[in-house]
């Protein structure tokens, strides 16, 4: 077995016992994404003669956890002190932050390694990782198709074994569907579990950091890391963290799984997709699960909701990209303002824009009362709905997304359909409920194996018992040890 | 009321006041509060708005607007709620200020103040909170450069809304005052104009007396101080009459007082004014204001000027008008109440701050504290009169005197020997010198003139340059002329 093939449980058990070091991980890693990178576009900003002195650097004296020596794939949108940090976007070309990530501060000090900074959606807005200005990442298990997104590069890089495990951030998505599309493990945890300082804000009530990872035990593990209230985000919540490992193995016995109706309903679920998830829900039953039908009455009006929402605040946190402090600036300009259009024109891509105009027009004066209020009523009903059904079971089950992986520029110019991707994953945003994807199948529907993906929504800071569920699962499905050939 | 000459119309002015709290740190970071650094020495990712930094709010800067709430006798909100106001400016570095929209921390209060000589209420329409933006330094000689301050981001501001009340320059100028003197009471500002800790806009309109309806509003900006406030609402309320009785409306928009020319020009029109996009801060976490927070502040809260007005009335006996003067600045009414202790006479200090200090300020044309004055150089000096060290005369001149040395009077006195002079024999003697030269006076006075008295006594002044003590003089010269008609008519 190659170093880079395996996970973090593994690769932290063989540097607990000496047989290997930090700096054998990071090279035979570096070997791998210098042959396959160039095929997947995960990372960006690429600079190998960096990366092999931090792998020479990475001589960590002790492994007293399991993340210690671990290099990491970091989301272009997450802060590294130095690093570019640039959104996949034009506009913060030869952005370094002067600070890290509270997450990566967490990372480093559990002597892991934020080792390469890792493709997205500009500025996340998307569901294919097309938006980027570094260009489009490619779906591991067929090099034509899209990874997902917008955690994309994240996903892509994890499932082709160029990365270990990885973080993401999903706002309406962005982790578990690209989870879903290239056959790894993506967890968006709840709203406030984990600290967002640090992390360039897209949508600010919705956004959250997470683990993407090549089982759920890694994933727990992860989690585990970057999880914790800190004083520099105040809409962090100051609640425990629990182990989220030891409990993985319990069985789940008598755990009610419920099934929204609302989600089956939807036609634009692919034939493979249903069946694939029928046959999950089949799996949990053996295991002695209660499978329970909900309902989720509002599920239809989410993603208007969400591009209401999620745009306005968007055109909001954007407005700092204008060419006066760091990124792009064009300086062919007689006034401020016609530096700032220049500047913002040139910067940012179509989807950026469109989300810009979108949100702005929607918190103007005289429309406010109509989309951004409205929106914010239907989001309380929305969460007044999942705790009805949280009152009568432990979690729910639906697919991750409706499809599979869809072909490179297939939505790319129809907005519209490219939204619906995230249909399933983005009741769980608005709600701020943790929720996990993780493989369970495949489809042989468009000639080629294609992964799929099933989700798990636990209530308000229960990643555990959605971690334990999901790891059940995995162990009996045994779906993760099958990976994509011929790259 | 503000009237053109013919009385056909009046003015109605709201003001629109900032000021910077006095905090250690900003309002959603670490960073220190403070005015006269190196530019861009106090800043930090979170005030740079840097991708990624998130605010968190700090809680002394509750405390600080809460007691303004109290002091104005304004509602205070049970939830403390933040929105984001949308523009774009260089000086903004997340081009949104975080601030506080349909939900301030307070509204519904008043300012009582005291104008052309009568109390007046003043409601207070709103106060809420906000992050101040930063300060940009235009290098308009050399290079066309602009620069940007970020040390000043961030500071908290609290913005102060008064109800259109106001119906004079002069009231305006009073309200300012009043509101000034007020935040100083309870200390939650330095209000210094000129370093910008206070700022204030006015809105102003004109409407024929008699009339409800209020009239078209023009927002007036750029006034540095509150004279500057006065001359600016002056000029646009006469400008304002004249469009209207030259039979023209008045557009809506933002003016700009312009203090070397003394004149207001347009900024931008009604249609030019932004939207801002305010919706609520997703980063901030809307909290509760528990009353027992609001009762812990409101024991802490010093005595305000009003409250203080009443005591010094009763405890000192104090006329109204005295006290109201006093009272208009806190570091007046500190130092009368340690004259006072020092001396125990309030009458007294009352007629030195309200007679020759209060001349002092007006022909200098400052505020009290620019005299610094010292508590025990009052009471000393009264000390000295009491005494009748020196007399009231001398007294005078001793201020003049202390008010440049910033000495103590008692070494001036001794130091110019300035003292009185009341002993019987060294008067005595002078006295006879006086009497020798001057017999006819005595003649006349025996015959009746009672000025020939007064002379005398003047001329004993001169030879002693005031020093003599009147009344000594005035006894050992009754009875040196009683003893010299005597010895006449032996």
């Amino acid at each position: 077995m190659e170093l880079y093939s395996l996970g973090i449980k593994e690769l932290g058990n063989k540097l607990k016992k000496g047989e290997i070091t930090s700096a054998d991980i990071c090279k035979s890693l570096l070997e791998r994404i210098e042959r396959i990178n160039p095929k997947i576009n995960a990372y960006v900003n690429l600079d190998l003669g960096f990366l092999q002195k931090k792998a020479k650097e990475s001589n960590v004296s002790s492994y007293n956890n399991f993340l210690a020596g671990i290099p990491l794939a970091i989301k272009d949108n997450i802060c590294v002190k130095g690093e570019l940090t640039t959104c996949a976007s034009r506009i913060l070309s030869g952005f370094r932050p002067p600070y890290d990530a509270t997450v990566i501060q967490k990372i480093k000090k559990s002597n892991a390694i934020p080792f390469g900074k890792v493709n997205m959606d500009e500025f996340a807005f998307g569901s294919s990782t097309e938006t980027s200005c570094y260009g489009p990442v490619c779906n591991p298990w067929d090099l034509s198709r899209i990874p997902g997104g917008s955690s994309g590069g994240s996903a892509a890089a994890v499932a082709s074994d160029i990365a270990v495990a990885a973080l993401g951030s999903d706002t309406g998505g962005s982790i578990r569907q690209p989870a879903a599309l290239t056959g790894v493990v993506g967890m968006k945890p709840t709203y406030g579990r984990i600290s967002r300082y640090g992390l360039l804000a897209f949508a600010s009530s919705l956004d959250q950091i997470g683990p993407i990872a090549k089982t759920v035990e890694d994933c727990a593990l992860l989690l585990s890391v970057i999880s914790g209230y800190d004083t520099k985000d105040s809409t962090s919540v100051n609640t425990g963290i629990p182990d989220f490992q030891s409990t993985l193995s319990n069985p789940i016995k008598g755990m009610k799984i419920g099934i929204p109706k609302e989600y089956f309903k939807k036609i634009g679920i692919e034939k493979d997709v249903y069946e694939r998830i029928e046959e999950s829900i089949r799996l949990f039953s053996n295991l002695g699960a209660e499978i329970i039908d909900v309902s989720l009455p509002h599920t239809e009006y989410a993603i208007s909701t969400y591009y209401i929402i999620a745009s306005s605040e968007a055109s909001s946190n954007l407005a700092r990209y204008d060419g006066v402090q760091y990124g792009l600036r064009l300086k062919d300009a007689s006034t401020t303002m016609e530096m700032y259009k220049k500047t913002r024109n040139m910067g940012f891509g179509n989807e950026a824009k469109r989300r810009i105009i979108l949100g702005t027009y929607a918190l103007s004066s005289g429309y406010y009362d109509a989309y951004y209020l409205r929106a914010m009523k239907v989001r309380t009903k929305m969460l007044r709905d999942f705790e009805e059904v949280f009152k009568i079971c432990d979690c729910l089950l639906t697919p991750t997304s409706p499809t599979v992986a869809f072909k490179m520029g297939e939505k790319l110019e129809d907005p519209l359909s490219m939204y619906l991707s995230d249909v399933f994953t983005i009741p769980v945003n608005l709600a701020g409920l943790p929720a996990i994807s993780i493989p369970c199948g495949f489809s042989k529907a468009k000639g080629t194996e294609l992964p799929i993906g099933l989700q798990l929504i636990g209530n308000y800071f229960k990643e555990n018992l959605i971690l334990q569920i999901a790891y059940n699962f995995e162990q009996k499905a045994q779906v993760y040890k099958i990976k994509p050939e011929g790259l | 009321m503000h009237t053109n000459e013919n009385g056909k119309h009046e003015a109605v002015i709201g003001l629109e006041v900032h000021v910077q709290l006095l905090t250690k740190t900003k309002i959603f970071c670490s960073c220190k509060n403070e005015f006269g650094h190196l530019p861009n020495t106090l800043s930090c990712p979170v005030c740079l708005g840097l991708p990624g930094s998130l605010p968190v709010f700090n809680k002394e800067v509750l405390k600080l607007v809460i007691k303004i709430a109290l002091a104005l006798n304004c509602e205070i909100s049970n939830l403390m709620k933040f929105d984001r106001k949308n523009y774009f400016y260089p000086d903004l570095p997340k081009n949104y200020q975080i601030s506080q929209y349909d939900l301030p921390v307070a509204k519904n209060g008043f300012l009582e103040i005291a104008s052309e000589g009568k109390a007046k209420n003043i409601r207070i329409r709103r106060v809420h909170l906000e992050e101040d933006a930063g300060k940009l330094v235009h290098d308009d000689n050399r290079t066309g450069d602009s620069f940007v301050d970020f040390n000043r981001t961030g500071t908290p501001l609290a913005e102060i809304v008064s109800e259109p009340d106001i119906f004079s320059p002069e009231q305006a100028y009073d309200f300012l005052k009043g509101l000034k003197n007020t935040l100083l009471y309870i200390d939650v500002s330095d209000c210094n104009m000129e370093e910008g800790s206070l700022r204030c806009d006015a809105n102003v309109s004109v409407r024929k007396i008699g009339e409800k309806k209020l009239g078209t509003k023009v927002e007036v900006k750029n006034m540095n101080s509150f004279k500057a406030v006065k001359s600016a609402l002056e000029y646009e309320i006469k400008r304002q009459i004249d469009i209207l009785n030259a039979g023209n409306a008045i557009a809506q928009e933002t003016r700009l007082w312009d203090a070397d020319k003394q004149k207001t020009f347009g900024m931008r029109s009604k249609e030019e004014t932004e939207d801002y996009r305010y919706f609520p801060e997703p980063d901030l976490v809307p909290f509760n204001i528990s009353s027992l927070y609001i009762n812990d502040i409101q024991k802490t809260l010093p005595e305000l000027p009003s409250q203080k007005t009443e005591r010094f009335i009763t405890k000192y006996g104090l006329d109204k008008k005295t006290t109201d003067f006093i009272i208009s600045d806190k570091y007046m009414a500190d130092f009368f109440e340690q004259c006072v202790a020092l001396c125990g006479d309030s009458k007294k200090v009352a007629n030195w701050i309200s007679g020759s200090i209060a001349m002092e300020m007006n022909s200098r044309n400052v505020d009290f504290l620019m005299l610094t004055i010292r508590p025990e150089q009052i009471a000393d000096l009264i000390n000295l009169v009491d005494s009748q060290t020196i007399s009231a005369t001398t007294a005078k001149k001793v201020f003049s005197e202390m008010l440049e040395t910033k000495e103590l009077p008692s070494l001036i006195v001794d130091s110019k020997k300035l003292g009185q002079v009341s002993g019987e024999a060294e008067l005595s003697a002078i006295i006879d010198n006086v009497l020798n030269r001057n017999e006819k006076s005595i003649t006349d006075y025996l015959a009746g003139k009672q000025q020939a008295f007064s002379f005398l006594i003047g001329q004993v002044m001169k030879e002693t340059s005031g020093k003599a003590n009147p009344q000594v003089v005035s006894k050992i010269l009754m009875q040196k002329i009683k003893n010299k008609k005597a010895g006449k008519n032996e």
